[in-house]
């Protein structure tokens, strides 16, 4: 069957879902769930002197599921450390249900193939982990979903983690948890925080044992249940890597310029909008290009989400912006920031971004920048696929943010050889429906259904082409490229943020 | 038919490049090629190798190509140039074929 973004879905996957219908995800009525809880009563300790204690104590067994987080990003510790001593243990057939997967936990190819792992669903796939899976490493096919639709899947249910193991930068021996005091900061536990009110059993390692109680609380001791002290957690350093060099890449810099005019020229650029950003050179730059127009034109966000970059808690600290909601910090300047600034406030990933609860953070957002790997003549995104087929990406909150006000993409016309402007996209992440404008270093093209915006633009003089210009512009460089050839082997399913089928991803071939 | 007299290569293994190698052998020529977007240009890439050689009227040789995401215009002034090389004439360019 085909569903509205014309992807077939294999018969095989109708009955466990419903394909994808449209963006607008209207009012259902939905039931949140809750964790059993093993009561502690007084007296009792929650502080074991080992991981491996700790999981016994905790009763995994075979076929369990248990989650982890990911704001340590390249630098986390925690799942390879934990995974170790779980297949020391024997124990099998284990659900993995990260926040999302960096290159650094390529580890688990060996636990998936000792069995150990069975089943995996997070938002990212990369490296070696991504490539073994691909080229179709398990049974099960991975499920994708973006921090939104992860949080709203262990909200309803879909998601029942039994273990959850939680790194945390402090805590004190009751389980009172935050990222941002200690050796090794992460910033906001977002993402954590979720997995810490669903699961049945909650396990906190930390590098940074302190006294009780230990505050601002961010995870609270009413639902830990052991508390491990571990040597390291994570590298802060990690967090960043690749994420937060300045470009100087001219490319880059020509469309970064050209979506901070994109973004001025707009009905939303006036005191009190907001914005959110992604990673990488241009979204770093356009942050500074946005700053010359704050303080030119006297206008003050109200406020930034995200994802946060230290040039974000810069804003802050210079008054441009009054508020920063932060699920996540992409480098170590803006986990300090936490730390730092009362107005750089924690939020957990449903209240980010999540579909399914009484109104996120997303809802109220003006303007949004996010990056791509392909775009088709759609305006479909793919932030999941390279140009070979092969996982290699993270949908992160692509889908989420997309329904701001103003959804922009960043992204060249061709990178090397590779065309990024596509008539199809290989694997569609975020429907073209939420997306409003494409920039790339030669122009820009308007979504039609922004009628608008394409009114607004021209009439400032930017450099509008429609879609299929762009994607012509791009073919006359590159040439036309053959199609990847894949197998009938689906080895990933992506879910749309509200649950419904968006695509599958099929094995590739030699 | 042009011969081919030394193992010749031009071109680097930056991106957006083609390093070619050129050797002399016996029989028919033979193209390997290990690019970088061999999945979606791996023919389209030959075939501007093969039609480069065909304008020298060069055969019997190995081509060794590694491909990093070179577009036509690229792979075919390496391609020009190793043939040069290989003819050992870098000093008199056949403004004909160009």
């Amino acid at each position: 069957m085909q569903n509205k973004v014309g992807r077939e879905i294999p018969d095989a996957y109708l009955n466990d879902y419903a394909l994808y219908e449209s963006t607008k995800i209207g009012n259902p009525t939905i039931q949140k769930v809750a964790p059993k809880i093993s009561v502690v009563k007084p007296g009792d300790e929650k502080l074991v002197a080992s991981i491996e204690e700790a999981i016994d104590l905790a009763g995994l067994k075979d076929g369990m599921t248990i989650s982890f987080h990911h704001h340590f990003r390249e630098g986390d510790y925690v799942l390879n450390m934990v995974m170790d001593v779980i297949a020391k243990k024997g124990i099998k057939n284990l659900s993995i249900a990260p926040s999302s997967l960096a290159d650094v936990h390529s580890e688990i190819v060996k636990h998936i193939e000792s069995g150990v792992v069975t089943k995996v669903t997070t938002s990212g796939l990369r490296g070696k982990l991504g490539e073994a899976i691909s080229n179709g490493l398990m049974d099960e096919p991975v499920i994708l979903r973006s921090h939104g639709g992860r949080a709203r899947a262990v909200e309803t249910g879909e998601i029942q983690i039994d273990v959850a193991f939680l790194g945390v930068p402090s805590s004190d021996a009751y389980g009172n948890a935050n990222g941002y005091k200690g050796e090794s900061v992460c910033g906001s536990l977002g993402y954590a925080k979720i997995d810490a009110k669903h699961a049945d059993k909650v396990i906190l390692l930390t590098d940074n044992l302190v006294g009780y109680p230990n505050t601002p609380i961010s995870i609270s001791q009413t639902d830990v249940d052991y508390v491990v002290e571990v040597e390291a957690i994570g590298n802060p350093e990690g967090i960043g890597k690749g994420a937060t060099r300045f470009t100087t890449n001219p490319k880059e810099l020509r469309i970064a310029e050209t979506v901070n005019q994109v973004i001025t020229a707009s009905p939303y650029f006036k005191d009190g909008f907001s914005f959110q950003t992604g990673t990488g050179g241009a979204a770093l730059a356009v942050t500074r290009f946005l700053r010359e127009e704050m303080l030119a034109k006297e206008i003050k966000a109200s406020f930034a989400l995200g994802g946060i970059t230290k040039p974000m808690v810069d804003l802050l600290e210079e008054g441009l912006v009054e508020k920063i909601l932060d699920v996540q910090d992409f480098d170590k300047g803006a986990a300090l920031g936490m730390a730092k600034y009362e107005q750089q406030v924690e939020i957990d990933a449903s209240c980010y971004a999540s579909p399914y609860n009484k109104g996120a953070v997303v809802n109220q957002l003006d303007v949004v920048i996010l990056s791509a790997l392909e775009v088709d003549t759609k305006f479909n995104v793919n932030v999941m696929t390279g140009s070979d087929g092969v996982l290699r990406g993270a949908i992160g909150g692509h889908q989420d943010a997309s329904n701001a006000k103003l959804t922009i993409i960043s992204a060249p016309l061709v990178r090397g050889r590779i065309p990024t402007i596509v008539q199809d996209v290989t694997t569609v992440i975020t429907p073209g429906d939420s997306i409003d404008v494409v920039v790339t270093e030669i122009g820009i093209a308007i979504n039609p259904q922004r009628q608008d915006l394409i009114d607004c633009f021209t009439q400032a003089g930017l450099p509008v082409y429609t879609i299929e210009a762009l994607q012509k512009e791009a073919e006359k460089i590159v040439g036309k490229a053959s199609p990847i050839q894949f197998t009938d082997r689906v080895v990933a399913l992506v879910e749309y943020r509200d649950g419904t089928l968006l695509d599958t991803i099929c094995q590739v071939k030699d | 038919m042009m011969e081919i007299k030394q193992t010749a290569m031009a071109g680097t293994l930056e991106s957006s490049d083609i390093q070619i190698t050129l050797t002399p052998i016996a029989g028919a020529t033979e193209i390997h090629l290990d690019s970088s977007v061999g999945k979606q240009f791996g023919e389209q890439i030959k075939q501007v190798i093969t039609e480069t050689l065909a304008s020298y009227k060069v055969e019997h040789v190995r081509v060794d190509a590694v491909d990093r995401g070179a577009l036509d215009c690229t792979i075919q002034a390496r391609t020009q140039t190793v043939i040069q090389r290989g003819l050992d004439q870098v000093d008199q360019v056949n403004w004909e074929v160009l």
